[in-house]
């Protein structure tokens, strides 16, 4: 696969708070069409790495450019038109309708489109992350795997109405299944995968090992605040990596699906990652 | 330059209709309560001491608009024109400043309990005012021998407010960065301290001082003035002016800061704005209509109940309902024992609180705090 210039590239980034190195050192490139999954275990740094990569923190050494400029000298608004971000959770205080929140991507960087089309993004994001009947419902009423749904088409949204402004566009989205069941798994990431087709970078964090083998076309496993490998899936893991990383014995098998790495947890080593 | 799915025809008409009903019903509260307010500012005019009938008070406002002199004659114009007036206009800003500050104070805090009182203003306002009414007076006529000058009360509750806003701004200020969650419990803190040092003037105050400090802090709309007003108006009228460029941003915040971030929202200015025009409208109100509580946070949360906490929404209804609820509340605070009047924070928690529990008791699933 020849590899075009990324979207977004990151070199030798570091990030310290309170004494301690959150992340160290990491260099990692999100290019066009690629679906680019982050791996690791509790506190390996990954949502911090994130919020470096967003923009939402700034880091203490390195050098992170997005379409070709550094990032901390783009402006928010020009930002928000060239990434989406789905958080890990959104809570609300206030009775906001389901409708309401996913509006809340396009009432920003879509002001200069019409009507119309505002709210035909809306009702095809709605559409999209299969939350349109829940349109009329208030957010604090659903279920925490709805509200998690509802948040993904406002981060549709966005990235929709960006369109019209930056070509080359990021989706983030940290954890976005944590909440979901299995079809809404496989759903979710179905469609993160047919945005990247449609030429987006997207970086997912991922803590099911299978669905991130089964869904990357770049894996990054990180570890104390580092990345120690990244790669195509299949090459990227083995099994001595896994017991490193996740402290968990795990034996790499290449059933079902034809060249799919699969895993299964054999037996616990018995001590917890800390 | 599809999403992938098209949406279903029949639920994505149904969508279409429910947006189309929110936007019919806000448009219907927007000039309903719009329509009330100036009903109820009418009535206002020509209710007190003296009844003049809402048709007589709308004849003279016309004939002075038109500059139509020749039928501008009579004790009645008088009243009208230089004392009903004017104190209804100062009720009309005092209440839509208050209200509007309680709505942009819960949507910067993300708290359904915050009130214009927590950027500071009230408790700063309330300290400095009981010391110019307990101690002013003895160091003027101590030095100079002569009275404490009118102007010397809002001109130190208005000082005291800011300079409590400030202080408040830079705790909670580190680089850059404004933590409404350091102001919120600095707030109180400062609250508290304020407070007690209020206290501690009104048990060194004579009885005259201690009776101007109580009706300071129960507020009235008495002694407005085309003055006052020309003085207050510059200072509220930015707040409601500018409340359509903060909407958007306040509802993006509604999701967290990180997110509204990432939305693309100024969060830094949108705060700082926010937090410069609420000290300031506050500020103005607490110095020439002294503590008047209850409008700011009950009036957005009737909005929100019946209408929905959109922003875009919720400022301009929460400024008409503030204007109404303020200029009925005098109304109702010149009658019940005239000649007297009641102080009016007494007649807005009266009548406002019993109001705000049966709502709440009729539609508590609407809140969660």
């Amino acid at each position: 696969m020849s590899e075009p210039t990324p979207i977004l590239s990151s070199h030798g980034v570091s990030f310290l708070t309170g004494g301690r190195r959150l992340v160290a050192e990491a260099s990692l490139n999100l290019g066009g069409g690629t679906t680019t999954i982050l791996i690791g275990p509790n506190g390996a740094g990954k949502s911090t790495l994130l919020k470096l990569l967003t923009g939402e923190i700034k880091p203490a050494s390195g050098d992170i450019r997005i379409a070709g400029e550094p990032l901390a000298a783009v402006p928010a608004w020009r930002l928000a038109c060239l990434r989406s971000v789905m958080a890990q959770h959104a809570r609300l205080i206030f009775p906001f309708s389901v409708y309401e929140v996913a509006s809340l991507g396009v009432d920003g960087i879509g002001r200069a489109l019409p009507r119309p089309r505002r709210e035909a993004i809306v009702a095809e994001a709605l559409a999209a992350a299969g939350v349109l009947d829940l349109a009329g419902r208030r957010y604090q009423t659903l279920s925490g795997g709805e509200q998690q749904r509802v948040q993904f088409a406002r981060v549709l949204c966005q990235l929709e109405a960006g369109r019209s402004v930056a070509e080359r566009q990021i989706l983030f989205l940290d954890e976005p299944i944590a909440s979901l069941d299995l079809c809404h798994q496989l759903a979710l990431l179905d469609m993160a995968r047919s945005i990247a087709a449609r030429g987006v970078a997207v970086l997912v964090v991922l803590h099911d090992l299978n669905l991130a083998v089964t869904y990357a076309d770049h894996l990054v496993v990180m570890d104390q605040g580092r990345i120690i490998a990244q790669g195509p899936p299949a090459r990227t893991l083995d099994d001595a990596l896994l017991r490193q990383v996740f402290k968990v014995d795990l034996t790499l098998s290449r059933a079902p699906a034809p060249g799919l790495p699969f895993l299964l947890p054999q037996q616990h080593r018995g001590r917890p990652a800390t | 330059m599809t999403l992938v799915v098209s949406a279903p025809a029949k639920a994505s008409h149904a969508l279409t209709s429910l947006v189309a009903g929110r936007r019919r019903i806000g448009l219907i509260a927007v000039i309903g309560l719009a329509g009330a307010c100036l009903l109820v500012a009418i009535v206002a005019v020509g209710q007190g001491a003296i009844s003049i009938p809402a048709s007589r008070v709308a004849d003279i406002l016309v004939a002075k608009l038109t500059g139509n002199d020749t039928l501008l004659d009579g004790r009645d114009v008088l009243v009208v024109l230089n004392i009903r007036l004017p104190r209804v206009l100062l009720g009309l800003l005092v209440g839509a400043g208050l209200a509007v500050s309680g709505a942009l104070m819960q949507g910067l805090f993300r708290n359904p309990l915050a009130d214009p009182g927590l950027v500071g203003v009230s408790s700063g306002a309330g300290l400095a005012a009981a010391a110019t009414i307990v101690l002013g007076d003895r160091f003027l006529t101590g030095t100079m021998m002569m009275k404490l000058p009118f102007a010397a009360l809002p001109a130190g509750a208005f000082c005291g407010g800011l300079a409590s806003t400030l202080a408040l701004y830079l705790i909670a200020t580190r680089g850059g960065r404004t933590s409404v969650a350091t102001m919120l419990l600095a707030g109180v803190a400062l609250g508290a301290l304020a407070g007690a040092l209020t206290g501690l003037l009104a048990f060194m105050s004579d009885d005259r001082q201690l009776r101007d400090l109580t009706f300071w802090s129960l507020g009235s709309l008495g002694g407005a003035s085309w003055t006052k007003l020309s003085v207050v108006a510059p200072i509220i009228l930015p707040l409601l002016l500018l409340m359509p460029l903060l909407a958007r941003g306040l509802n993006g915040l509604m999701l967290g800061e990180a997110e509204a971030y990432h939305l693309g929202i100024p969060v830094q200015r949108i705060k700082a704005l926010t937090i410069l025009l609420v000290a300031l409208a506050v500020g103005a109100s607490v110095a020439t209509a002294g503590l008047i509580g209850f409008v700011g946070i009950v009036v957005p949360h009737l909005i929100r109940l019946s209408i929905g906490p959109d922003h875009r929404l919720l400022l301009p209804l929460s400024a008409l309902g503030g204007a109404m609820l303020l200029v009925g509340a005098d109304i109702a605070a010149r009658l019940i024992v005239a000649p007297a009047e009641l102080p009016i924070g007494i007649v807005t928690a009266t009548i406002g609180a019993p109001f705000f529990l049966w709502l709440l008791l009729r539609r508590t699933s609407l809140i969660d705090v």
